[in-house]
């Protein structure tokens, strides 16, 4: 590659400069906030504040309301992520095969992805309205009465349901990319070479598809951990308090609706290390064993 | 014995479009059968077909034997080797070559044995845990061929194999190609647009334009008596001159000037066909006065790019070259003229 220089020697840093006031402002200067005060406990009243040291994440660790949703939090990602994937997978795989009407059916798979989440969530309310909800409807006919907002599991089931729903689409998008950038060659020499479909899809597709499955594998529990967050507020926020919520959900209710300023910054300063450590893990381990062409 | 019997195979596609358009060939055990034809004469469509790649609108395609028209790719005993190699490139160089064995079942003995076997043949054993991408082109074509030899095929289909790699190393595949065939045996079918490699690799040619056959031979016997003049252009380079003329009693009219040929069953306006390389520049005699234009000196022979009336007539000749815009005299023998139907094409 050719390299470039600049007349000045600023120019370069005025050019990241945007970027870097925006990652300043938004994420640095909140998260180094939230880390401040997770050390103190804040007076909700008159702004008042005394220092705890690491009282705030002892109490947090220790609560066992913490350790509730933190479990919860883990099924409800490992959940989303996988099913979204699968899901994704599928119907990118049949609607590649589809011969006729393809780009309707890639339209149609596609739309869900262009709703804002808390629509999603407000879509999701309603499929699961206790009096109109066709959902439920539906699981009554199998004997199961679903109780949105009163049942813990059952409200754990909708809100799993409609985030999955959700990211199916953005899945299903990065999949058939995946699938059509398998050079037909290659599917066609897979053809001569084995006869059972299933087989040809485990041994050629599947591995082939890896790169693309580990982006959204990385994408997707991202998504189930933080950018769940509306359509979670459209299920629990009008429910009395035995409703599952995600820790990032949490983290909003104890600051703004318990006003815990400081309990609720010592949560969010472990989800932050919590996802530093995924990360790293997931990048040396993982990227490890994917071939990527 | 015939290995491979196409009977009259038509291709069409769902919007009416037609690839092939009846092409019946046989290929005899042990032979490399050429199709070659330039871009959309419908041979690689026809190589397709007989891979199970595309189905069969009409006709018959019967291997070893049995019709295969219904069968899968993987159930047809066919190996092929495709332009761009299509390796998996999540696998290393012996699980491609193993994966067809793999999957039908071989044992692993049998089959750690015929790879290393095919390894040894083309000379890839050293690459055999290394991944396609560690490859270069020639390769990555050798263990494309070595994924088709594996499989011990009833006949091998090769789709344009040597038209991604460069001019040298394509000279020297080309010749492996041919000699690895040779020593096993096998039929196959070779589909390209080159007609040096269609002459130079195959037993027969089939010349294919527009969904047909064009002719199908030996290929001396396509570059000497070719059927028409599509055939004649395509075939040997530089192409061969095809000339506006007309014939009545035994002599030949071009641009104003005659002489006798031995044609006379014909009379009216022919196509009359010479190639470069068996027109010769003469100091005396009979022939044709041309205007000589541009020259180019290829080395090895010499091109003459003439004018004969209004018609533009290519010389092929290693002797001395005469001078630029002069007047020349060019001569041939009497059976390298060809003459070809004026509307038809046909030789005549």
């Amino acid at each position: 590659m050719e390299k470039a220089q600049f007349q000045s020697r600023w120019m370069p840093y005025l050019l990241l400069a945007p970027q870097m006031v925006i990652i300043a402002i938004f994420f640095i200067w909140p998260a180094a906030e939230a880390i401040r005060a997770s050390f103190f406990l804040e007076d909700p009243f008159f702004g008042n504040s005394t220092f705890v040291g690491l009282q705030n994440y002892t109490d947090a660790l220790s609560a066992s309301d913490y350790k509730r949703t933190a479990w919860f939090t883990v099924v409800f990602t490992v959940l989303v992520s996988l099913l979204s994937l699968a899901l994704g997978m599928m119907l990118a795989v049949s609607a590649d095969r589809v011969l006729r009407g393809q780009s309707t059916y890639k339209t149609l798979l596609m739309w869900v992805y262009a709703i804002a989440p808390p629509v999603a969530g407000l879509i999701g309310v309603m499929l699961f309205d206790q009096h109109i909800g066709p959902l439920v409807d539906f699981a009554a006919m199998f004997g199961w009465h679903l109780q949105i907002g009163v049942d813990y599991w059952d409200t754990g089931f909708a809100m799993i349901v409609v985030s999955t729903w959700k990211q199916v689409p953005y899945c299903f998008i990065f999949f058939l990319s995946g699938l059509q950038s398998i050079p037909t060659s290659v599917k066609e020499a897979s053809a001569i070479d084995c006869q059972s479909e299933t087989r040809r899809f485990w041994t050629i597709t599947f591995p082939l598809l890896a790169p693309t499955t580990f982006f959204l594998l990385i994408l997707n529990i991202t998504y189930a951990m933080f950018e769940t967050f509306g359509t979670i507020d459209q299920i629990v926020k009008d429910q009395p308090g035995n409703s599952p919520v995600t820790l990032v959900y949490k983290v909003f209710r104890d600051g703004f609706r318990g006003n815990d300023i400081g309990g609720s910054s010592a949560q969010s300063v472990i989800l932050m290390i919590f996802v530093l450590l995924l990360t790293i893990v997931q990048f040396r381990l993982i990227e490890r064993r994917i071939h990527y062409t | 014995m015939t290995t491979l019997r196409i009977k009259d195979v038509f291709k069409r596609y769902p919007n009416g479009a037609e690839a092939v358009k009846g092409v019946s060939v046989d290929v005899e055990d042990g032979e490399l059968v050429v199709f070659v034809g330039p871009s959309g004469c419908g041979k690689s469509t026809m190589l397709r077909m007989v891979a199970g790649l595309e189905s069969v609108t009409e006709g018959e395609i019967e291997l070893a034997g049995r019709v295969v028209n219904d069968l899968e790719p993987a159930e047809r005993n066919i190996a092929m080797v495709f332009q761009n190699y299509a390796l998996y490139p999540h696998m290393s160089v012996r699980k491609n070559l193993a994966y067809g064995l793999k999957n039908r079942g071989t044992p692993q003995a049998e089959i750690d044995r015929k790879v290393d076997e095919a390894a040894k043949l083309l000379q890839i054993g050293e690459f055999l845990d290394r991944k396609p991408s560690q490859l270069s082109g020639g390769q990555r074509q050798r263990v494309a061929m070595g994924r088709a030899i594996v499989r011990d095929p009833a006949i091998f289909l090769f789709d344009e194999p040597l038209s991604n790699l460069d001019a040298k190393l394509r000279n020297q595949m080309r010749l492996e190609i041919k000699k690895l065939q040779r020593s096993l045996g096998t039929a196959a079918i070779y589909v390209t647009h080159d007609q040096v490699e269609a002459m130079t690799l195959a037993d027969r040619i089939v010349v294919l334009n527009n969904g047909l056959i064009e002719q199908v031979g030996k290929p001396h016997e396509v570059y000497s008596q070719p059927a028409s003049t599509f055939v004649a252009s395509f075939i040997g380079a530089p192409p061969m001159n095809l000339l506006d003329a007309t014939l009545s009693d035994g002599r030949i009219e071009i641009g104003g000037q005659s002489f006798a040929v031995q044609q006379t069953q014909k009379a009216g306006p022919i196509k009359l066909g010479l190639r470069p390389e068996r027109l010769q520049v003469a100091s005396g005699g009979e022939g044709f006065r041309v205007e000589v234009g541009v020259l180019e000196d290829l080395g090895a022979t010499r091109l003459i790019h003439a004018r004969l009336g209004d018609q533009d007539l290519t010389i092929a000749q290693d002797s001395e070259l005469p001078e630029p815009s002069s007047e020349a005299l060019i001569t041939f023998r009497h059976d390298d003229a060809h003459f070809f139907d004026a509307s038809s094409g046909r030789r005549i």
